[in-house]
This record gives structure tokens, C-alpha cells and sequence, in this order.
């Protein structure tokens, strides 16, 4: 058959030359290659001291935004958890009452939401679906636990602080939302 | 024998002993960071600054294992087996000159624990002796794969002792001594046997590695195919004993290789010193050439598969002994010619 990647090898089968039976040089050889590993710079992270920087595209623990006045940006449209393929998302919404205007930006709001982090893959389909700029995955990484139970994130976990807030500029979409 | 003599033997074999421990010690960190050099890796540093408490953090270890001793075997061998091991590896030191005498305390005193006159000899018996640990601890074990790896033992060292036995004689010839102590007194400054016995010493070499049970002739223990070989069925401390015993074997042997071939403690430019001077100068020396030794040996055992029985048996009768004997047979017609025998 005719090669398609030109990577074909034709084995051969001959019997060894006496230099090749007294094994010494072929010996020899291999010891000045695993000498030349020894001298090699390591290239390993050693982690709890140093660790490895994450590409901008990384996809991690999500984060619910607030704008810049601190008020949620989620209006519990629905559209991530219908976005989700692995069904992750579940939240429940609530209409914003008088006095409220300060916590959240629109007069709807999500009540609850949850994510499920052993359901979550990651892809990052919540972000894109978001027309409220409201869920971004980060470069965080989610935590482990012992009961399963504790993997469902509620707002307490994702909503991020007023006061510390989350940096997501390396992954923003711009010109979705218009007004800022 | 006087009571100072006592003393500063007693003093000597006591310092051996635990100098032997600590390197074989050491040499399992050595043998593990170089192991992860090889391989791109960085090896164990987290017990202390670069990871050199790890020895003791492993002997630790080992004393904390439960000691398990299985139900069918035979107690008393299986106690008996790792000590052996242990006791013939720490024997040979005995023979071994480890540098010019040293003066202390107003007294002349050598480093060498027993001067035998047939120290080679001596070295050899007690080598042979220790195969005997190996196989009375895979017997004992009563377990298939023990028994598969004591019976590799001692089918290889029966194989490989007489090619190293006949690659030593060549050695006995060029110094015309048994002693120790007149080889490596022979071997002034430069003038290693090395030189002279270059094939003697490669043959040596490989007898040396599948002595020691070391990759290529790792057989008797080989992970993929027996296990742990003759000490699958050792834990705690008995095991730490046949390791450590064989990390001992390997710093004496190295020492041992040393003084047959690499001029012992002689170093070149050493009649430039004398006193305690050079007595430290050359056990630094013969320090070196045992490091440099083990180093080799890790790195081979880091570098090559391990051989195939019957590849191993072919290398062993097919190879090194008509090799051995007819290096022996030259050997021998050179010396007679110098002396004037023929």
C-alpha cells in the first residue's frame, strides 16, 4: 500500500554483527544518554511552593458577578442552566421588592442558585449563554470534600464579595451589553 | 596483645560499623536522587533542606512496620536469613586497608581491622556465605516466588564467583600476596593493577554486579516478575536488613574493587606527604574511589534492562569464564617469563 504519512519503517531482521553481539558499545551508548539526563535542567513544579500558571482561558470554580455599584447582575433568566450540557445549574428566581435596589441590578433576581461541581464539566457554556455578563468561570480550583453534598455550591459560595472582588478581566467578552 | 591494641581495634570496628551503616544509608537517598536525575525527575526532598533526612525518615518507617512472620513459614530461618545477609556484608570491612597507618595517642596505628595474609581468600569465603541469607530466607518463607528467587541467587552466584574467583588469581599473580595490605602496597602511587589487567578488571566488574544482586543480574529480586523475589514475604525491619545489607555489600565491594584494581588508597603524588597528612590524604582517596564506584553502579542499574535467565547463564559459563581463564593462562606465561622460569 502506498504510505500516507511517509512514517512507515521497513523492519528488518538481519543477524548482529559481532560488534553488535558483545552489547559493550550499544551499553556504552545508553549511559552517556542517561548521563546526559542527569545533567538536564528539571522541569518539574514542585506545587505547594510554586505553582503552575494557568493559560487565560483556564475554566475553573464559577463566579457570579456584581457591577460596580455591588448589585448582583443575574436576573435568573434561566439561560446557563438551559446552556448546561450536563444539567449543573438549577436556581430558583424572585421579584426584587422596594428598598432593594442597592443588592440587586434588575427587577428580577435569582433567589437561589446552584451549581453542582460533580456535574459540572467545565466547558464554559454558562459563560457564553449569559446575556447579563452575570457567570464567568475562573482560574480557581475547586476545592475537594468529603460528602458530596458539599460539592453543591449555593450564592454564599459563587456571588463574589463586595469587598473582594474576582478578577475575570482576562476572559471579559466585550460588547455584549451595551450600557455598562 | 596488649590492652591499648584491644582498645584501638575494638574503637576501629565500632567506627567501621557505623561509617558502613551510615553510607549504606545514604547510599539508598544517593540511589534515589540519582535514579530521578536519569529521569528528569527531582527526587525525594521534602524530609529536610534537599531531602537528606530521608534515610532516617525510611528507617523509621521500617521500624514502625508490622513485623509479620506467615504462618507456614519456618520461624527460626526466617529470622536467621536477613541477618546472615547483614552479618556478611558487614564482615568484609574487616580485611579492608582503609589508608596508611595513622598516628594517634603516640601509637603507630592501622587501619585495617585484621591483616589477614589470605584477606582475598577471606573476602571470597565470606562472599560465598552470603548467599546462603538469600537462600535460607526464600526457603523459609515458604512462599513460590521466594523460593523461585533464592534458587536465581544461588544458581547465579555459583555461575559468576568463578569467573570473578579466576579474574582475581590474575591479581594474586601480578603481587605474588593474598594479603590485602601487600596488593594494595603493590600498587604504589599510579601504578594500578588497572593498567595491567584491564580485562580481569571488566570481568571482576560484572561478577561484582551479579554478586550484589544489582541491575542487569537483578533477577533473584525482580519486581515484574517475582515480586520482591527472595523477600516478598519480609516486612519491617528484617527487610530493611536485607536491603540495607545489600547497599553494604555494595560500598564494600566497591572498596574491595578498589584495592584489587584502582590501587586502593595509593594515590598519585603521594610521596609528597607523610604521617597523618597522608593518612588522611589517602583514605580521602580511597574514599573517592569507592563514590565513584557506587556511582557507576547506579548509574548501570538506572541505564540497562535486566537480563534474561538464560542470557545470564550464557554470559556467565560462555563468556566470562573461557575469557577469565585464558586472561588467567596469559597472564600466568607473562609473569613466569619476567621471573625467568621459563
Amino acid at each position: 500500500m502506498e504510505s500516507l504519512t511517509n512514517r512507515k519503517k521497513v523492519v528488518s531482521d538481519k543477524p548482529m554483527t559481532l560488534w553488535e553481539k558483545i552489547y559493550i558499545p550499544a551499553i556504552v551508548a545508553g549511559m552517556v544518554t542517561t548521563f546526559k539526563h542527569m545533567l538536564r535542567r528539571r522541569k518539574t513544579i514542585k506545587y505547594p511552593e510554586e505553582t503552575r500558571v494557568f493559560a487565560p482561558v483556564y475554566r475553573g470554580q464559577h463566579v457570579l458577578k456584581r457591577d460596580e455599584q455591588g448589585r448582583e447582575n443575574c436576573t435568573a433568566c434561566g439561560l446557563c442552566a438551559v446552556a448546561c450540557p450536563a444539567e449543573a445549574i438549577t436556581m430558583t428566581s424572585a421579584e426584587r421588592q422596594k428598598g432593594e435596589e442597592h443588592l440587586y441590578r434588575e427587577e428580577k433576581y435569582a433567589s437561589s442558585y446552584e451549581i453542582n461541581m460533580l456535574r459540572c464539566i467545565f466547558c464554559g457554556l454558562c459563560e457564553e449563554a449569559c446575556p447579563k455578563e452575570a457567570v464567568f468561570l475562573t482560574d480557581r480550583i475547586v476545592t475537594t470534600e468529603f460528602e458530596r453534598d458539599e460539592f453543591i455550591y449555593g450564592k454564599d459560595k459563587l456571588v463574589e464579595a463586595i469587598d473582594d472582588r474576582i478578577d475575570i478581566t482576562k476572559r471579559q467578552f466585550t460588547g455584549k451589553r451595551t450600557e455598562k | 596483645m596488649d590492652t591499648a591494641m584491644l582498645i584501638e581495634k575494638s574503637a576501629l570496628v565500632l567506627l567501621l560499623f557505623l561509617i558502613s551503616l551510615g553510607v549504606a544509608a545514604y547510599q539508598t537517598y544517593f540511589e534515589r536522587k540519582l535514579a530521578a536525575w536519569i529521569q528528569d525527575r527531582v527526587g525525594p526532598d521534602r524530609a529536610g533542606p534537599f531531602g537528606i533526612l530521608q534515610p532516617i525518615a525510611d528507617g523509621t518507617k521500617m521500624f514502625l512496620k508490622e513485623d509479620f512472620i506467615p504462618a507456614k513459614a519456618d520461624k527460626w530461618l526466617f529470622i536467621i536469613g536477613p541477618g546472615i545477609s547483614m552479618f556478611t556484608a558487614l564482615i568484609t570491612s574487616a580485611v579492608v586497608p582503609w589508608g596508611t597507618n595513622i598516628n594517634l595517642f603516640g601509637r603507630d596505628i592501622s587501619l585495617q581491622v585484621a591483616d589477614f595474609n589470605i584477606g582475598i581468600l577471606f573476602v571470597f569465603g565470606v562472599v560465598s556465605i552470603g548467599v546462603y541469607g538469600i537462600m535460607i530466607g526464600g526457603w523459609a518463607s515458604n512462599n513460590k516466588y521466594s523460593l523461585y528467587g533464592a534458587i536465581r541467587a544461588s544458581s547465579q552466584m555459583i555461575s559468576y564467583e568463578l569467573a570473578m574467583g579466576i579474574s582475581a588469581i590474575t591479581i594474586v599473580m601480578l603481587s605474588g600476596s593474598l594479603s590485602l595490605n601487600d596488593i594494595v602496597k603493590s600498587q604504589h602511587g599510579m601504578n594500578w593493577n588497572i593498567f595491567y589487567q584491564p580485562v580481569a578488571f571488566f570481568i571482576f566488574f560484572i561478577t561484582s554486579l551479579a554478586e550484589l544482586n544489582r541491575a542487569p543480574f537483578d533477577l533473584p529480586e525482580c519486581e515484574s516478575e517475582l515480586i520482591g523475589g527472595y523477600h516478598t514475604e519480609y516486612s519491617s525491619m528484617k527487610l530493611g536488613l536485607y536491603l540495607f545489607s545489600e547497599y553494604t555489600s555494595m560500598f564494600v565491594s566497591s572498596a574491595i574493587m578498589a584495592i584489587l584494581f584502582f590501587g586502593g588508597y595509593n594515590f598519585p603524588g603521594m610521596d609528597a606527604f607523610s604521617g597523618n597528612t597522608l593518612a588522611i590524604l589517602s583514605i580521602a582517596a580511597f574514599a573517592l574511589k569507592i563514590f565513584l564506584f557506587i556511582f557507576v553502579i547506579m548509574w548501570i542499574r538506572w541505564t540497562i534492562p535486566r537480563f534474561r535467565f538464560d542470557q545470564l547463564m550464557h554470559l556467565g559459563w560462555k563468556v566470562l569464564i573461557p575469557v577469565a581463564i585464558v586472561n588467567m593462562l596469559i597472564t600466568g606465561l607473562v609473569v613466569a617469563w619476567n621471573q625467568g622460569w621459563m
